[in-house]
């Protein structure tokens, strides 16, 4: 089916239904629970999911195919979402010139960069990339204040031009008209599932997102890109010139992360400078490790585990942890409550990176792995193609 | 290719018709109340959102301290601390309008992406009516901005720039803390007293907008006194060694270094100055000195010994009734309701966000409701006492308080870590009061409040 | 031109901080190949090191008699430094003046020790792993590691000081025939650049002149064959590993007077230290330092009033723009060896 084989059908739909009934595989737990905590799906952190997804999908064009490591992937995202913004402070708060516009610039910004970067390869292209995302970051913050209103953060304001929306035209927003952040909720005895617009325009983009990187990574083209991983000299001795293709590669993934970094400001509209910086990009790159860089899925996986918990974990605090522990006896309570806490609230860096070297560890290859491993030990017969998916194990998609 | 076409056209589509389907039944959004998150059971929700990880983590953590502090206070639990002393009587510790406060926390990483991320959390799952907190003005104003949109109230916490309630003002949103203006007009008197009107400035300068609102403020206020302004040096905000840009202060002419810093670029870049021996040095037959113009206690207790005689300006201290006398009452409860409960006095972030749990609570019980224009109405030109400031009014035009300001000095031998800073001077609100048009807070509108219905 | 002398000068010495960093740095990464993003923490913990001696030496216990009262208006009683008790009144305020430099003798166990546990638990595993396994380990043990460190000391910035004989400045200007005040510089900067030196010349000296230094060279070039010849690399390696977490440590230790120590400064000193051995070249011990020295000169001269007034926003990107224009025209950096972590 359009022009996927059967194996990788299957792959489309798994992930295309699991997204599209995302709001109630996220929200698992009554909303009244003490479990409620660990639902997940409300709109916002629902949006990050995808739009984290499409953005770690494009950088595993790059780098899951073609070995080179890109430390500075978070200026796409970030020239994204300002070339947004701007348009919907300039032109409309439509968000399709937005994003189109958004995917263009950081298109643009990406065949420079990629272009002097790619004379390079190993860790000096990885420095090259880093190098020019943290001069975007830091003039961002600072000189280029009157593009990118620096520290705060380019927002929207009731008094922009906006020349193509007339006086009665949405505030926020919108496409045709339907605001991102309208949801529907709809209660199901103690349940409660939120359906927002935002979370299903992302979605809808990320599936197709998802549907090209699969054919890129069934294309003669993605072919070509495995070659270039595996022995970029023999391909220079058969006379081939390996950059065009190394270089659309790199533009591919730049425009992904432009067309996350356009979602990111379609759904929240405001650009700040920290998108770009080297966190920001350290952050994709683990992402897509996490997952298991080079297969189809890994990184969503791996973007959905750490938004998870940065947003589910950070929240959780020692009232909350009182509040599960209550039925026990007073002195284990205490004594439970003291055990976790480090763990959770302020602590929530330390488990993510525990969990970092526990997956790495355990688990080499990423979650994917890990989740094909499972798979494997529970007697069903092991598949024999490097990508391929256990939708059970991934937690967010 | 062809077929990649003809999937994407039959998306957009289908795309068009589910948000056609999804457009209507907006006012599901808004429950039957009119506003958004409108509290149906016993309780009330508030969301603290402060930074947990990163730099300013421990202040994060002591404005949460003093929220949990006042969410206790409220529900009638504890010794009531400022609500003894404060003098809207219509909080009775009963909750707020009878329902029991609850509340979330969330982790603003000092990052408006991060800081938005968790307050929308706290709205969209945890249905939170009410956001405060926050150590950075960039936070606040990207926080505020997202409560605007969203249609609840914003209490800012720590934040100093005049943008919060200048040019990025919202409806929404309202500042009980000082601004940078303020810590100007406060400073310049003291200055001069201290270091006399013949004085030549030279101005370290975080290179970002709070940084560029405070040297503009202490540029003004210091020139208007008679001070000269030799230079002004932005320093990226990475810095984490100011070496080369302190170096060549000592030969530039200057004799006074003001560094407009805050947090750990402050530590350090006052660490790198006493380093250099500036403050044993002479310059224009005068001794050299530095200014810090905001710092916190826990900015004291980070510098060390080098903060020891340097002049700066803060919102609130807790030595303040005591020392000052009867007008800042309320400081003296809510210091010992604090430190018997966690060990030590509070800061004055944590005031700050304690007196805004308070004001909240007081406006939505005398507003009468929770909704968001209810309680702007009742903020707005709201005066009040004894929440430890002295009397303060909410302004209605930009939501600012205003309120005297406490200009304080590095303690040269501090009895205990506790009494890092002394007061100097307390400046009356009068001289600190400015224009709701004056040019370093125009541009921007209040615009109208939003219930997110 | 003394403006010029003073940004030398201040650039040497920034200089020897990032060449004293890059240089464990590029022994771990540049020579065993592994992407080592715990190399920030291991800076930061040396820097805690000195905040632990100087805490140790500062235990005290309660007076037996209250004097006075605390904030609450409880009674408060004075504290009683136990090294005073034990050393006696003089000796034990030398002791606490002088905690930073007995830091450096406190610290070379712990970081040595911390090197051969990290190398012998985990990295030893990941030699053969692909770099993006070691970077997600590593990464993940320099978040977990400052995490313990944040858990007990707060995220806020340490003060500590360098002993009382090098606070100040020096006068430089004087000397060389300047006015007063032209020149100065802090004594403990001066004291930190030349302990920089001395260790820079003790690694380069013992990888030079000794048996076991010319066997890790050999293994460096060529792991395979001298394995081969019998000899057990993988044992010299964990000591290697071992002296560069000391040399990161120690780097730290004597930073701490320089700037507070707070838990995230490894982070920030982590991808500077990564660009510098970059451009330095990979494998290569003296382009480490050449570029450490390199990047601190320019970053100081950016800095400079002239230079910016020209260039609004320099010193915001220098080292970056450096480290593009250096790898551009030379596609090994400064000084690199061909095919070392190219593919």
């Amino acid at each position: 089916m359009l022009g996927l084989t059967a194996k990788d059908t299957t792959l489309l739909i798994i992930v295309a239904v699991l997204t599209l009934f995302a709001p109630f595989i996220l929200n698992p737990f009554p909303t009244d629970s003490a479990m409620a905590q660990f639902n997940a799906g409300y709109p916002d952190l629902m949006q990050r999911f995808v739009i984290f997804g499409i953005f770690a999908i494009g950088f595993n064009i790059l780098f899951g195919l073609t070995g080179y490591l890109s430390f500075g992937h978070a200026a796409f995202l970030g020239v994204g979402s300002y070339s947004a913004v701007w348009m919907m402070k300039l032109l409309t708060m439509n968000v399709i010139p937005a994003i189109v516009l958004s995917v263009i610039v950081a298109g643009l910004f990406s065949v420079v960069i990629g272009y002097i970067s790619l004379r390079r390869s190993g860790i000096y292209f990885s420095i090259l990339t880093l190098a020019f995302a943290q001069m975007s970051y830091n003039l961002a913050y600072s000189v280029l204040t009157p593009v990118t209103n620096g520290e705060t953060g380019l927002q929207i304001a009731l008094d922009d031009p906006r020349i193509l929306d007339g006086a009665n035209a949405p505030q926020y927003p919108n496409l045709f008209g339907t605001e991102m952040n309208d949801a529907v909720t709809m209660a199901l005895g103690p349940w409660a599932f939120t359906f927002s617009v935002g979370y299903y325009v992302c979605a809808i983009i990320m599936m197709l997102a998802f549907y090209l990187s699969i054919r890129i990574f069934r294309s003669p083209f993605g072919m070509m890109l495995r070659a270039v991983k595996s022995n970029q000299q023999r391909m220079n001795y058969t006379g081939l010139n390996t950059r065009p293709y190394t270089l659309a590669a790199f533009v591919i993934s730049g425009m992904y992360a432009g067309l996350a970094g356009g979602l990111m400001a379609s759904m929240d509209p405001l650009a700040g400078a920290e998108r770009m910086q080297w966190t920001a990009s350290g952050e994709v790159v683990l992402m897509t490790i996490l997952g298991g860089a080079g297969t189809l899925i890994g990184p969503v996986v791996g973007a959905g585990f750490i938004k998870y918990f940065e947003n589910i974990f950070s929240k959780i605090n020692d009232s909350i942890l009182h509040q599960w522990f209550s039925f026990m006896p007073e002195g284990i309570e205490d004594l439970l409550v003291f055990l976790v806490h480090p763990f959770i609230g302020k602590g929530w860096h330390l488990t993510l990176g525990l969990l970092f070297m526990l997956v790495v560890i355990f688990l080499p290859g990423g979650l994917v792995e890990g989740g094909q491993r499972l798979s494997r030990m529970f007697g069903r017969k092991a598949k024999t193609s490097d990508e391929k998916t256990d939708g059970k194990t991934s937690p967010a998609e | 290719m062809s077929k990649y076409d003809v999937t994407r056209r039959g998306v957009l589509r289908t795309g068009a018709i589910a948000g056609a389907g999804f457009a209507l039944p907006t006012y599901l959004r808004a429950q039957e109340s009119g506003y958004l998150n409108a509290p149906t059971g016993s309780t009330v929700t508030l969301g603290f959102n402060v930074p947990q990880t990163g730099p300013y983590a421990d202040e994060g953590a002591d404005e949460l301290r003093a929220f949990e502090l006042a969410v206790e206070h409220l529900n009638g639990e504890g010794d009531g601390g400022m609500l003894n002393t404060f003098s809207s009587k219509s909080l009775s510790g009963s909750g707020i309008l009878g329902k029991k406060v609850d509340f979330v926390t969330g982790d603003t990483q000092t990052k408006s992406d991060a800081a938005r991320a968790s307050a929308k959390s706290m709205i969209e799952k945890d249905g939170a009516i009410m956001i405060s907190g926050g150590s950075s003005s960039g936070v606040a104003v990207a926080v505020q901005g997202l409560c605007q949109e969203a249609g609840v109230i914003f209490m800012a916490g720590l934040t100093h720039s005049n943008d919060t309630t200048g040019k990025d003002k919202k409806a929404n949103g309202f500042r009980h803390f000082f601004n940078a203006y303020m810590s100007a007009a406060a400073l310049a008197p003291v200055l001069k007293n201290l270091y006399g009107d013949d004085r030549r400035a030279y101005h370290l300068t975080a290179d970002y907008t709070w940084g560029w609102t405070q040297q503009e403020s202490i540029a003004a206020a210091t020139e208007a006194m008679g001070w000269e302004t030799v230079n002004n040096v932005l320093t990226p905000l990475a810095s984490t060694d100011f070496s080369s840009y302190i170096a060549p202060v000592l030969n530039s002419g200057a004799d006074v270094l003001v560094l407009n810093h805050y947090g750990g670029n402050m530590v350090n870049s006052l660490t790198n100055a006493v380093q250099f021996g500036l403050r044993e040095k002479q310059a224009n037959g005068k001794n050299f000195e530095i200014v810090v113009p905001l710092y916190s206690e826990l900015m004291a207790k980070g510098a060390g010994k080098n903060i020891a005689g340097i002049v700066g300006s803060q919102n609130w201290d807790w030595k303040l009734e005591n020392e000052m006398g009867d007008k800042y009452a309320g400081t003296n409860a809510f210091v010992k309701s604090f430190g018997e409960k966690y060990g030590f006095p509070p800061s004055q972030a944590a005031q700050t966000c304690y007196a805004q749990t308070l004001l909240y609570a007081d406006a939505a019980e005398r507003a009468g409701t929770f909704n968001p224009c209810g309680i702007a109405e009742a903020l707005a030109g709201y005066e009040f006492d004894g929440l430890g400031n002295g009397p303060t009014t909410y302004r209605a035009e930009d939501h600012q308080c205003f309120k005297d300001v406490v200009v304080v000095k590095g303690a040269a031998d501090p009895e205990d870590e506790f009494n890092l800073v002394e007061i100097v001077e307390v400046t009356p609100v009068e001289q600190v009061t400015y224009a709701p048009d004056h040019p370093m807070f125009a541009g921007g509108e209040l615009g109208q409040c939003n219930p997110g219905a | 031109m003394d403006a010029i002398i003073l940004q030398l000068l201040n650039g040497l010495d920034k200089g020897s901080a990032y060449a004293l960093i890059a240089l464990g740095l590029t022994l771990i990464f540049g020579t065993l190949g592994v992407v080592n993003f715990a190399h920030g923490a291991i800076f930061m913990i040396g820097a805690f090191c000195a905040v632990t001696l100087s805490k140790l030496f500062n235990l005290s216990h309660k007076s037996s008699e209250p004097s006075g009262t605390d904030f609450l208006g409880n009674p408060k009683y004075e504290d009683i430094l136990y090294v005073k008790d034990w050393f006696g009144e003089s000796f034990g305020s030398w002791m606490i003046d002088w905690s930073v430099p007995l830091a450096v003798l406190f610290a070379i166990p712990i970081m040595v020790g911390l090197g051969f546990i990290m190398e012998r638990g985990l990295i030893k595993h990941f030699y053969k792993r692909p770099h993006a396994d070691q970077i997600l380990v590593t990464f993940g043990l320099a978040i977990v590691l400052q995490e313990i460190i944040k858990y007990f000391y707060g995220a806020n910035p340490i003060p500590t000081t360098a002993p009382e004989a090098f606070r100040g400045s020096f006068d430089f200007g004087v000397l060389l025939g300047f006015d007063p005040n032209a020149i100065i510089y802090p004594y403990w900067r001066l004291v930190y650049f030349g302990f920089s030196a001395l260790i820079i010349g003790a690694v380069f000296a013992f990888l030079q002149f000794t048996t076991f230094g010319m066997v890790v060279r050999a293994g460096m070039a060529d792991r395979e064959t001298v394995g081969l010849l019998g000899i057990n690399i993988n044992r010299r390696f964990t000591i290697m590993f071992g002296i560069a977490a000391a040399v990161a440590g120690l780097a730290g230790v004597m930073y701490a007077p320089i700037n507070s120590p707070n838990y995230h400064m490894g982070m920030d000193f982590l991808v500077l230290s990564f660009v510098v051995v970059v451009v330095g070249g990979m494998g290569s011990l003296p382009g480490a330092v050449l570029a450490g020295f390199l990047l601190g000169i320019l970053e100081s001269f950016a800095s400079m009033n002239e230079v910016k007034n020209v260039l609004p926003g320099i010193d915001q990107i220098i080292i970056y723009l450096v480290a593009i224009i250096i790898l551009l025209t030379r596609p090994r950096g400064l000084m690199g060896r061909r095919g070392v972590m190219e593919e």
